[in-house]
């Protein structure tokens, strides 16, 4: 394997030739966050919304009724918890992520996290395998994820949350960003929410 | 199958008028909705300035790209391949997969593997690929090819996709043809391979040598359970899928969804490091693979076409694609991105007629996020097939010789202006001839009665 190795990186060497150029890049595009936290906010619900997510907002200290409201609504009977997610569910079974396998989380109903940030020009919320979100699996299995996002986490752009998550990275935190339910549209361009991943996402903005 | 070249395989595509209608009704609709959320962004032309610089650099840079890359990967914990050519990496995933006892694993669409023929080398050695992004399944399923970078089904519509899944994984159940019911279908199928196979195999959008992070960025949730649950993921990449910055993920995850499904973002982006304990694949291999990129590389026009981050939006606005859809191309990367690679891929004699298969309107390299300049790109491919002999083009070169001559000699250009005069009128349409079939949609210009030399000299 490593006749490959140098054969590909002396091909590679070959092909550039001695004294490549190397071009600068420039960096004019949009970086620094307008001081508009609230704007942030009102864009980042409106633009969860369209992709077809349902967006709730919660007074502070309230998050934990609205998700025993939605889940009541949803008919949700039982679901598992990120290990650093505060809430408590009322009416829920609320089973721990012990190392549960997929087939356990089959079974659930839903999955209650936090996230790391949220990025309102996308309306994408990012997991960052922190005790918040939880391991991967348990946001991917269940068929409902309920998502609970700080209003003080929600970036402006995708410049600002790649900025903040360099530190996910570099401790090899696996990230996930989520922008809406999963979706395909491979028939004929219709778009259809829900396919593999979960088909519902419910996003509450606390503050 | 065998390819006929380009102009064959459009004649032969242009005759189905279900597949044109199919292919004129996706990229209508795709295109409107790029151009509605590249208009959302004041920065846009920046970001595309910025992306170009980003894939230059880090071809620039590839070799040190390419070190620190595998060094920050076996630091994370991963495995790092090299593979020469598609066999090798065949190769590496059938050792990987025999060596424990796999006979099956799951795929998320890539077209790196696409591209090296993966699946059948694998099959050749007892071991079954299952794709399972909704397109790539039913492409598999009908054992058919992919004729869309972004949406390998596009030319199939819902009655056909309904018939297909009838025929193969419904197990005698009727469905319906509503794309929810369809994609109901494939979910129902695919969900207990999600949860038990225990390999798989991914493409990678881009892998970040600082920190050795591999990402995939895609839509149904396919891609997350390939690279969550099973115990070993293997990932081939493309060497030229290197990015040499964390920072520079902030342009590419603008650029490239905009770009290509005309979203804001796509549903699922996935970065990841190595391995995780807890969380995700106990192994993971990433192939490193050249397959005839190191030769793009050495052509100094032609290496713009490895900036290329698979955004598909250069099919969606090309006149010529679509109208003949990606077939035509013969090959996994249709439209004029595929015009240019392809070639330069596989060598120019593989695929002498694709540098032609372009109106040269330019629209490509408007939409492309990184700024490669196809047309250029084109015209280069055309001359080097030429002087290579790839294209035929014997002909073309004794006449450029002989006009060359002409233009040289005030003797036989006037004598050719002479000559052209005679021939005003009846041969405006060339009957017969190598050029007959120029004529037959063009005029050509009428020559004046009197040339300007013969007027000059005839001034009182």
């Amino acid at each position: 394997m490593s006749d490959a190795r140098e054969a590909v990186l002396a091909r590679v060497r070959q092909a550039l030739g001695p004294s490549p150029t190397v071009p600068e890049v420039p960096r004019e595009y949009r970086v620094a966050a307008a001081g508009d936290p609230g704007g942030a906010v009102e864009r980042f619900c409106e633009r969860v919304a369209e992709y077809r997510a349902t967006v709730t907002r919660a007074e502070r200290g309230e998050v934990e009724g609205a998700l025993a409201r939605i889940c009541r609504e949803r008919g949700t009977r039982r679901a598992v918890l990120a290990p650093g997610a505060p809430w408590r569910l009322d009416g829920v079974e609320t089973v721990a992520d012990d190392a549960l396998s997929p087939g356990d989380l089959d079974l659930l109903d839903a999955v209650v996290t936090g996230c790391a940030l949220a990025i309102a020009e996308t309306g994408t919320i990012v997991l960052d395998g922190s005790p918040r979100c939880g391991r991967r699996a348990i946001t991917l299995v269940p068929d409902h994820h309920l998502c609970v996002v700080g209003a003080q986490q929600v970036v402006a752009g995708v410049p600002e949350a790649i900025a903040v998550l360099h530190e996910a990275a570099t401790a090899r935190r696996p990230i996930t960003l989520v922008s809406g339910p999963s979706a395909t549209s491979d028939i004929e361009l219709r778009r259809v929410e829900g396919v593999h991943g979960p088909r519902v996402l419910d996003v509450i903005v606390e503050g | 199958m065998t390819n006929q070249g380009f102009p064959a395989a459009a004649r032969r595509d242009l005759a189905d008028s279900q597949l044109r209608r199919n292919i004129a009704n996706a990229t209508s609709t795709i295109r409107a909705k790029r151009a509605k959320v590249v208009a959302e962004l004041p920065d846009w032309q920046q970001l595309r300035d910025a992306g170009a610089a980003i894939k230059a650099r880090a071809l620039a840079t590839l070799p040190e790209q390419l070190e620190r890359l595998e060094r920050s990967v076996t630091d994370a914990g991963g495995n790092v391949h090299w593979a020469r050519d598609g066999a090798e990496a065949n190769a590496i995933v059938a050792e990987i997969a025999r060596d424990r006892g796999r006979r099956e694993l799951i795929k998320v669409k890539s077209l790196a593997t696409d591209e090296i023929g993966m699946n059948e080398a694998l099959e050749a050695h007892g071991i079954h690929a299952i794709e399972t992004d909704l397109a790539e399944l039913i492409v598999q399923l009908s054992d058919d090819r992919p004729s869309h970078i972004l949406v390998p089904a596009i030319h199939r519509n819902r009655a056909e996709i309904r018939a297909l899944f009838e025929r193969t994984i419904a197990e005698g159940r009727t469905l319906s043809e509503e794309p929810e019911a369809l994609a109901e279908e494939a979910r129902r199928y695919l969900r207990d391979r999600f949860l038990s196979v225990p390999l798989a195999v991914s493409g990678a959008n881009f892998g970040v040598a600082e920190t050795g992070t591999v990402c995939v960025v895609e839509s149904e949730g396919n891609g997350r359970f390939c690279i969550t649950l099973p115990e070993t993921l293997v990932t081939v990449m493309g060497i030229e899928k290197v990015l040499p910055e964390w920072r520079d993920l902030e342009v590419m995850l603008q650029l490239l969804p905009r770009s290509s499904t005309g979203e804001r973002m796509n549903p699922y982006t996935s970065p990841w490091t190595g391995v995780r304990e807890g969380d995700g694949p106990r192994e993971f291999h990433l192939i490193l693979l050249d397959a005839g990129r190191t030769d793009v590389l050495a052509d100094e026009v032609g290496r713009q076409a490895l900036r290329c981050i698979r955004c598909s939006a250069c099919l969606n606005v090309c006149p010529v694609y679509s109208r003949t859809g990606g077939h035509a191309y013969e090959s996994v990367y249709p439209g004029p991105i595929g015009a240019i690679l392809t070639p330069q891929l596989q060598g120019l004699d593989q695929a002498p007629t694709l540098p032609w298969a372009s109106s040269l309107c330019g629209a490509c390299y408007e939409v492309c996020p990184v700024k490669i300049d196809i047309p250029q790109v084109l015209v280069h491919l055309r001359g080097r097939a030429v002087r290579e002999g790839a294209a035929g083009g014997a002909g073309e070169r004794r006449l450029f010789g002989l006009l060359a001559r002409v233009f040289n000699s005030r003797r036989l250009y006037e004598g050719a202006q002479r000559a052209a005069r005679l021939g005003r009128g009846p041969l405006m349409r060339l009957p017969f001839g190598p050029l007959s079939g120029w004529t037959e949609m063009r005029d050509l210009p009428e020559p004046p009665a009197q040339s300007f030399r013969d007027w000059w000299r005839a001034r009182p």
